[in-house]
């Protein structure tokens, strides 16, 4: 592995990842910050990301890219435990942040564990809840939570019109090719998250006959890459799927699941895990377990801020710029 | 075997005719008595959930145990066989249990179905030997 880690300023962290796996000294420098969801912009096919917390402050016609979009992600309706006992206020905040932004978003993405327990009432007040966003089209993908004790099959009921296999789908937007992928069924012993056979052979089929110059997002709950397999935090097959994406000049991966940010640039693939708008997880092997990070209760939404990303497709450098709500 | 050896014995009582009805009740209504007791205090195993790990990893028990998980964790978990030798729980949340009554002596694998990366062994011995005889 290796990576160079640099720190322009006191709020700037810069990561080059010119190789495989993660540099681990910055990714857990990233730890330091979390927040409630990104924004993104498409604009000639390079996505930017920036932090809600940042957006007001932000430049229109900086964020006037020609597709935007936000991102929002483990909200677990019905947690309730110390780390946060009001992950409906939290997610109503995140949803304030979207609709604080000088360019609305187009659509959202929630990259799963929209419920805590998969119980109807939980998918039922993060429904309500997102009634509220100004932009009204979502798409989603389960997480792990989402699928308890019937494989998803409520899941499909309520948001998988349209979609193939156990959930999968993809749509286009403005030139931009979007590709939900499900990882959380299906999951074997000791192993990761899983797309299987049926999954990738789709995939392979849904993207051969795209131009190599289109943009491909694809979203998916937990890391299609390898982030801290000793937590499971990682998709067995992801590699497999990244394959089929391999001529494309700019693809971007964005998961959520470790309820943190971390981001890795291989080739012209961008990776991108969005924090959670519920609770924040601890840093790879930061803690004795990944379990919710229960922080003073003046530092939760501190915790849910702050950063803003910038990627740069063709430059193996992807920059992280943090700014807390709350110094 | 303990018990083969104690009908034996009462068959060799029967055999030799010299028996009274009282003995070979004395001889063979006992182990069919402590057998009946031993299924009233079915043996119980534990395994407790805490930080995504099953405590303890290894559980090693007899025949006819129930074990329980128990979950301590802050986030659900769920307890399936690696090799569907078991049905599956359903999601445990903080504090939920589980439990299964594990009859055939085999070595079970088996992992959380919400965090795979999670797993444990349960060991199920025969419940013959010293146990059944006692």
């Amino acid at each position: 592995m290796s990576g160079r880690t640099t720190k322009p300023t006191q709020d700037e962290l810069l990561h080059d990842h010119n190789h495989d796996g993660v540099d681990r000294r910055g990714f857990l420098k990233c730890m330091a910050w979390a927040g409630t969801g990104a924004f993104c912009v498409i604009r000639g096919g390079v996505l930017k990301s920036y932090a809600l917390s940042r957006l007001p402050e932000m430049d229109p016609k900086e964020m006037a890219g020609e597709l935007s979009f936000a991102q929002i992600s483990d909200s677990h309706m019905g947690f309730n435990k110390a780390a946060n006992p009001d992950v409906a206020a939290t997610l109503k905040a995140a949803v304030d942040k979207i609709n604080g932004l000088a360019v609305p978003p187009e659509f959202l993405l929630h990259t799963g564990d929209i419920s805590h327990l998969s119980k109807p009432e939980e998918f039922d007040t993060v429904d309500q809840i997102l009634k509220s966003a100004k932009p009204q089209d979502v798409f989603y993908v389960p997480g792990e939570h989402d699928v308890l004790n019937d494989d998803g099959k409520q899941f499909l009921e309520r948001y998988g019109k349209g979609s193939k296999g156990a959930g999968w789908y993809s749509f286009d937007k403005k030139g931009v090719h979007f590709v939900g992928l499900v990882n959380v069924l299906n999951l074997k012993a000791g192993g990761l998250g899983t797309l299987g056979h049926d999954q990738l052979e789709w995939l392979e089929d849904d993207v051969k006959h795209l131009k190599h110059s289109t943009p491909i997002v694809v979203f998916a709950h937990i890391p299609l890459w390898s982030v801290y397999p000793e937590w499971g935090w990682g998709t067995e097959d992801g590699a497999q799927a990244l394959t089929y994406l391999k001529k494309f000049g700019s693809v971007t991966v964005l998961n959520g699941h470790i309820h943190q940010v971390m981001q890795k640039v291989e080739g012209n693939v961008t990776f991108h895990t969005a924090r959670s708008t519920a609770f924040p997880q601890p840093a790879p092997g930061q803690g004795p377990s990944p379990g919710p990070m229960k922080v003073p209760d003046d530092q939760l939404r501190t915790m849910l801020g702050i950063a803003n990303v910038t990627f740069k497709q063709n430059e193996q450098r992807l920059a992280i710029i943090d700014t807390p709500l709350k110094a | 075997m303990a018990i083969s050896n104690t009908m034996r014995s009462a068959l060799v009582a029967a055999a030799l005719g010299a028996a009274t009805a009282t003995l070979l009740a004395a001889v063979v209504i006992p182990p069919w008595t402590q057998t009946a007791s031993a299924q009233n205090a079915a043996p119980a195993g534990a395994v407790s959930i805490d930080n995504f790990t099953f405590t303890p990893q290894s559980l090693k028990v007899k025949a006819g145990t129930t074990v329980t998980w128990n979950n301590k964790d802050d986030i659900p978990h769920g307890i399936a066989s690696s090799d569907n030798a078991f049905k599956k729980s359903k999601a445990l949340d903080t504090d939920d249990s589980f439990s299964y009554t594990f009859t055939t002596p085999g070595t079970y694998q088996y992992f959380c179905y919400i965090h795979p990366h999670m797993v444990g062994t349960i060991v199920v011995e025969a419940a013959t030997g010293s146990n059944a005889t006692q």
